[in-house]
């Protein structure tokens, strides 16, 4: 039976990316965080490929490519270029202790899991139970987006959460129509490129990237 | 009157007892030989553990003059529990007479008992070092065995048993599926590994340093005989971790004492074989992960055992949301 080997990948590649989203949750470096960036972006690619070919849906294909271009090369090349440019390499400030994040990210993971039981019974498609864990890997990244001190690694937990989105859309769903995902896939590029203008003005402005920092502007 | 089953279960059960009693010390020194390899060195060869006991079984033992009855039968205990551990789990054959005697709960708790008494043991003498080992010890095994429960959970929710022959059984021949929980459990699994043998990134078996030992601080006031069985347990005990990976993940190519009545000359070879060929492997494998990885500092410990408790559970909870 074809059809169910390629559901077993599939499944595979969503743990893969579930256990991505916590091993981002867990680093300490900025460098690391982006490599595990592009693998996610990986396996994003391939599990769509996987979808397109057990599907037939000629479209996915284009975007498994479009995936594989912008998320694994593009954007961690320029976010590589950025962190090179900014010079900051190591230092990832957590608001809370890791292990504590992670306890917070197993319990985030069961509320996902509890919250798209009753969804994922409404669809038909073959890969419904993978619901569950795009969202889990949605909602890490947003954890990832609140605990981090710094701007970059806010960033990168953005762009990790639109990654659990496009899982979702494509497992769910077989994928939105080529246009949206263009138009998605251009907003992100550009999100990138003003993120890092923002980052030089922060810098400018505070001589950090702790984005704390951006309290003081506000008026009493 | 037993049938000619019962009568091939039982032999199987001491055949395989005495093997891992014997094969025990050659992993490890195949270990030790693979790591001198990667940091090219020559290495003692692969006997040197077998030598090793022979002269430590040939010293006269030295006892400190304050040490308890419990200092003098720990040994003993360890040795004990380390067997019968290893005659619990299926290495060559499964529906062995012995197995159903416990689960992997229980298999679970043998360990514990052996860690006690090597505990106990350790401060009976009322050394600095002994009591430092023990507390290290105390800290590395209580993270390690929640996660150690969890990858067997794991492993008995696909196959609905918690009796490890069950759990070999319906892996290993059933139809090949890919359980992506499963692999979380190998991964947690490869972690309280590392950590419950006193392997590199959690402690180094080769260190005779006091701020970095664990193990061997416990074991610091032991000689002779004794130390001798402590060492053979230590073997026995990295053999039965290894073998329980290979029952749980990969158990292709065990033997089936019931399916073997007729046909044992030719089923026994080929389990042996598979299992000899994977003990390399994981070995090796072994070895290569000690020559990578760093010891890192005894504070960052609990980091490490709670990232194998937290891929276990996710593999649980995948299970539960995949079915899978």
């Amino acid at each position: 039976m074809p059809i169910s080997y390629s559901i077993q990948i599939i499944n595979l590649l969503a743990s893969m990316l579930l256990l991505i989203a916590f091993a981002m949750l867990s680093q300490r470096r900025i460098l690391s965080l982006i490599n595990l960036f592009a693998w996610q972006g990986l396996v994003l690619s391939l599990s769509t490929f996987v979808v397109a070919y057990s599907t037939d849906q000629h479209h996915l294909y284009y975007s498994a490519g479009l995936t594989l271009l912008l998320k694994v090369m593009v954007l961690p090349w320029l976010l590589h270029r950025l962190i090179r440019k900014l010079n900051v390499k190591w230092d990832v400030e957590t608001l809370i202790n890791i292990p504590t994040t992670m306890l917070v990210g197993i319990g985030l993971v069961i509320f996902a899991f509890n919250l798209a039981a009753p969804i994922s019974q409404l669809s038909e498609s073959i890969t419904r139970g993978l619901i569950g864990i795009a969202l889990a890997s949605v909602l890490l990244s947003l954890l990832m987006m609140l605990t981090r001190r710094k701007a970059v690694p806010q960033v990168v937990g953005f762009l990790a959460m639109e990654n659990g989105l496009f899982f979702a859309a494509t497992s769910a769903t077989h994928g939105m129509p080529l246009v949206v995902e263009l138009g998605i896939a251009l907003d992100v590029l550009v999100a990138t490129f003003i993120f890092g203008i923002f980052f030089f003005q922060i810098r400018e402005t505070f001589d950090s990237l702790d984005i704390t920092n951006m309290e003081k502007l506000k008026d009493d | 009157m037993m049938t000619t089953e019962q009568t091939l279960g039982i032999l199987f059960q001491i055949y395989q007892s005495l093997l891992v009693v014997l094969l025990a010390p050659l992993l490890t020194g195949w270990v030790n030989q693979c790591r001198a390899w990667l940091q090219n060195r020559s290495g003692p060869g692969v006997m040197q553990p077998y030598r090793t006991l022979r002269k430590l079984f040939h010293k006269d033992a030295v006892m400190a003059y304050n040490a308890s009855l419990l200092f003098r039968i720990t040994p003993y205990i360890l040795f004990g529990c380390m067997w019968l551990a290893a005659a619990i789990i299926p290495i060559i054959a499964v529906d062995l007479p012995f197995s159903p005697a416990a689960d992997v709960i229980a298999l679970v708790g043998v360990f514990a008992l052996a860690r006690v008494f090597i505990s106990l043991a350790a401060m009976d003498i009322g050394t600095a070092f002994g009591t430092l080992g023990a507390r290290r010890e105390m800290l590395v095994s209580f993270l390690a065995e929640p996660a150690l429960l969890m990858v067997f959970f794991t492993a008995s929710l696909i196959s609905h048993s918690t009796q490890l022959p069950r759990i070999v059984d319906a892996l290993a021949h059933h139809q090949f599926v890919l359980y992506p929980s499963l692999a979380f459990a190998g991964l947690a699994f490869v972690i309280v590994l590392l950590a419950e043998n006193a392997r590199i990134p959690v402690d180094n078996p080769s260190t005779h340093l006091e701020l970095t030992m664990i193990h061997e601080a416990m074991i610091l006031e032991y000689s002779a005989r004794h130390l001798a069985l402590v060492e053979w347990a230590s073997s026995l005990k990295l053999f039965a971790y290894i073998s329980i990976g290979i029952a749980l993940f990969v158990p292709y190519g065990i033997a089936e004492v019931g399916a073997m009545v007729g046909n044992w000359g030719s089923a026994l070879p080929l389990a042996i074989i598979a299992l000899l060929v994977k003990l390399i492997l994981a070995g090796a494998a072994l070895a290569l992960l000690e020559a990578l990885l760093a010891k890192m500092r005894i504070f960052r410990a609990p980091e490490f055992l709670g990232t194998a408790f937290l891929l276990a559970v996710l593999g649980l909870l995948i299970h539960f949301l995949l079915g899978a």
